[in-house]
Formats: C-alpha cells, sequence, structure tokens
C-alpha cells in the first residue's frame, strides 16, 4: 500500500511531464545523455535526502519557521553535491555550470518537503523522494539521450549512427529551440497516452 | 572579467537572453505568460528585484564571503538574504508606496525563490564581473526577460483562438511556439560580438 508513494512518482505524478515543475534543470542540461544523468543524480540526491531530514524533524520545527528551516536544510545537500562534483567530476561540473547551486531553488524539492514530507513518516517520505527522483532522472536522461542522438549521432559518446547521418546530423538538437521542440513533442504524448486527452 | 560594458549589456539582453538561452527561470515564464498586462507586471518586478538582489549580494560575496574563505555559504546566504530582503521590500511598498505596490505586490513573492534572480547572482559572481558590469548584466538580464515573457504572452494570446489538436492544447503548443521564438534568438547569436 505504502509503495503507491513510490510508484506515484514515477508515472501519474511525475514532476516534470505531468506537474510541469523543474523544467529548468531538465531543458538546459539535457543536452547529451551523460550530462543529463549526473544532472538527474545530482537532482535526487538532494531530493531524496532533504525529505529524510525534513521529515526526521518535522515535530520540532515550528509551522511558522518551516520555508526557512527547509531552505537551509536543502542548500546544505546542494553544497554537498556542489563540491563533489567539482572534484571528482570537473568536466561534467564545467557543462552543467550554474544549475548545480540552482538545484535549491528547483520547485521539486521545495514542493515535495512541504506538499509531503512535512507532514508524513521518515520511510513514507524516503519513498516519496525516490519515486520522484526515478520520474524525474527518467524523463531527463530520456530527454538527454534523443538529443545526443538526433544531435550528434552518439549515445554516451559512442556512435551508434551511421556516418551518413552523423555527417547531416540534427545539430539544432543541441540548442535551445530543440530542447524546447523535444519536450512540447513529449508532454503531448503523455497527454495523449496517461490523460487521455 | 574585463569586457565593455556594452558587450556585457547585448549579451544579457540578446544574445544570451536568460529564458530563451540559458533556460533560467522558466517556470513562472510558463505560468504568468498568458495575457500581456500580467507579463509587462511580472517583468518590471523581474528587474526590480534583480538590480536589488544582485547589489546587495555582490558586497556580500566580495567583502564578507570571500576574505573569511567561506565561499561555500554562497548557495544558503544568497537565498536567504534574497528571500528576506524581498519580504522587507514588500513591507516596505505596502506603506509607503501604496500605488507601485498594487503594480507589483502580487508579483514579488512569486519571484523571491525564482532561479532567475539567484542565478543571476551566481553568473556575475562566475564571470568575476566589476560593479558596474555586475548592475548592467542584471539590467539587460531583467529586460530581456521582460522583452520575452512580453513577446511571448502576445502570441500565446492569440493561440487560445487557434484550432489546436487536444493532445497539443496548454503547454505543448507553449513549448513549441517557444521553440520557434527561441530558434529566432538564435539569430542574434554575435551581434556586436557580445557573448560571455
Amino acid at each position: 500500500m505504502r509503495f503507491r508513494y513510490f510508484w506515484n512518482g514515477i508515472i501519474l505524478e511525475n514532476p516534470v511531464l505531468i506537474l510541469m515543475i523543474g523544467l529548468c534543470p531538465t531543458l538546459a542540461t539535457s543536452i547529451s545523455a551523460r550530462d543529463a544523468l549526473g544532472m538527474g543524480i545530482a537532482a535526487s540526491f538532494v531530493l531524496i535526502f532533504s525529505n529524510i531530514f525534513v521529515s526526521a524533524i518535522r515535530k520540532i520545527v515550528p509551522e511558522n519557521i518551516r520555508i526557512p528551516v527547509f531552505i537551509i536544510i536543502i542548500s546544505t545537500f546542494v553544497t554537498i553535491v556542489d563540491y563533489i562534483l567539482q572534484a571528482y567530476q570537473p568536466d561534467m561540473y564545467k557543462v552543467l555550470g550554474v544549475f548545480v547551486p540552482l538545484i535549491v531553488v528547483n520547485c521539486i524539492i521545495l514542493g515535495r518537503a512541504e506538499a509531503f514530507a512535512y507532514h508524513h513518516g521518515i520511510f513514507d517520505s524516503f519513498l516519496d523522494g525516490l519515486g520522484k527522483s526515478i520520474g524525474f532522472t527518467l524523463v531527463i536522461f530520456i530527454m538527454g539521450a534523443i538529443r545526443e542522438i538526433l544531435a550528434q549521432g552518439t549515445f554516451f559518446g559512442v556512435k551508434i549512427m551511421p556516418e551518413a547521418f552523423i555527417n547531416n546530423s540534427l545539430l539544432f538538437m543541441i540548442f535551445p529551440p530543440g530542447g524546447f521542440l523535444l519536450i512540447g513533442i513529449l508532454k503531448a504524448i503523455v497527454n495523449k497516452l496517461f490523460l487521455n486527452r | 572579467m574585463n569586457i565593455s560594458p556594452a558587450k556585457v549589456f547585448f549579451a544579457s539582453f540578446l544574445v544570451q537572453n536568460i529564458l530563451l538561452m540559458r533556460y533560467i527561470g522558466l517556470c513562472p515564464f510558463f505560468g504568468v505568460s498568458t495575457r500581456i498586462s500580467t507579463s509587462f507586471g511580472m517583468g518590471l518586478a523581474v528587474i526590480f528585484v534583480m538590480l536589488l538582489a544582485t547589489l546587495i549580494t555582490y558586497p556580500i560575496y566580495h567583502f564578507f564571503l570571500l576574505p573569511l574563505n567561506l565561499e561555500f555559504l554562497r548557495t544558503a546566504s544568497f537565498i536567504l538574504v534574497i528571500a528576506s530582503l524581498v519580504q522587507f521590500v514588500e513591507m516596505f511598498l505596502k506603506k509607503s508606496y501604496r500605488q507601485l505596490y498594487n503594480a507589483l505586490g502580487i508579483y514579488l513573492p512569486l519571484i523571491t525563490t525564482n532561479c532567475a534572480i539567484l542565478g543571476t547572482t551566481f553568473l556575475v559572481i562566475d564571470y568575476r564581473f566589476h560593479l558596474l558590469n555586475t548592475i548592467i548584466f542584471a539590467f539587460g538580464t531583467g529586460l530581456g526577460f521582460m522583452l520575452v515573457i512580453i513577446l511571448f504572452a502576445a502570441i500565446r494570446e492569440k493561440l487560445d483562438y487557434a484550432p489546436i489538436s487536444n493532445s497539443f492544447k496548454g503547454y505543448p503548443i507553449a513549448f513549441i511556439a517557444a521553440s520557434l521564438v527561441s530558434l529566432a534568438f538564435l539569430g542574434f547569436a554575435n551581434l556586436f560580438g557580445a557573448s560571455l
């Protein structure tokens, strides 16, 4: 029964394609499969741990100051991720750039702290964070993979398309217009399949 | 970084437009840009808060965090400072400048934790701008936000009357329209050699 908190986040309450929040990192960092996965994992780490911590201290945090407390907790984990990426994945950090510290204002994370973790137990909050994280990472990874394949003919840097395609690839997919176009089409597909519109 | 203020202005205003080229601040962009009048108010509020936020975080970083080796507190301190600053400004406007509050008031809480504001304060530090360039970058970015959000609201007002298949109504067609607008902005690449 409790596992519905987990499954909800992946499709029915997918943060990006159903709830339409957290769009900036989804569009900006999905230029290749590897960078998209890196961003997904970084945001997932922050979301899961902030959910657990907010839930753990929910009984001693007065209601009036809960938002600043959430922000402090979230920004602590964001700073940890920021420095880990800078130290161990400097190339990826250069690509993700300002979007790593901007995880702190990602609406998904503050939204889950406020709407879920503040009212539920630690284990439920963990499941909720995990489900939403997988939902977010899945969308950003699919977009990154499609954009990398169409623009460069590679997947995780490995050539998978014939030479003729690479020479005439859809280079604009890697630029902002391609990102907007792709998420528009994905959202229309989701509308058709899951929302019966 | 030593770069001429004019280049900074055109880079932040058009060439590397915050919404269409950098993808920062998209949530309010798609949420608010349904009417031209609300977009105009939102744009003014963003310019105002962006200037205020960069003006207060710049000295905090350069005269407080940097000398004390506390750079790792950047994320936490900036967001708290900006959030409380906007609260103060809102209270002050409500008390002293009623007219201005009626025009901007409802947008101020919306943009407190908007990634466009926080992103700009991070960017001016990552680019190592001096104070004049910082102010120009903040103003140009805010102006770029306002231009795009108004342009886009005009498109969306027309979209309301267009015959669109059901699965594309709402967000999907807005994304595709944004894609076309941003394709046009790609044409500004290298305008006056402005790029950061």
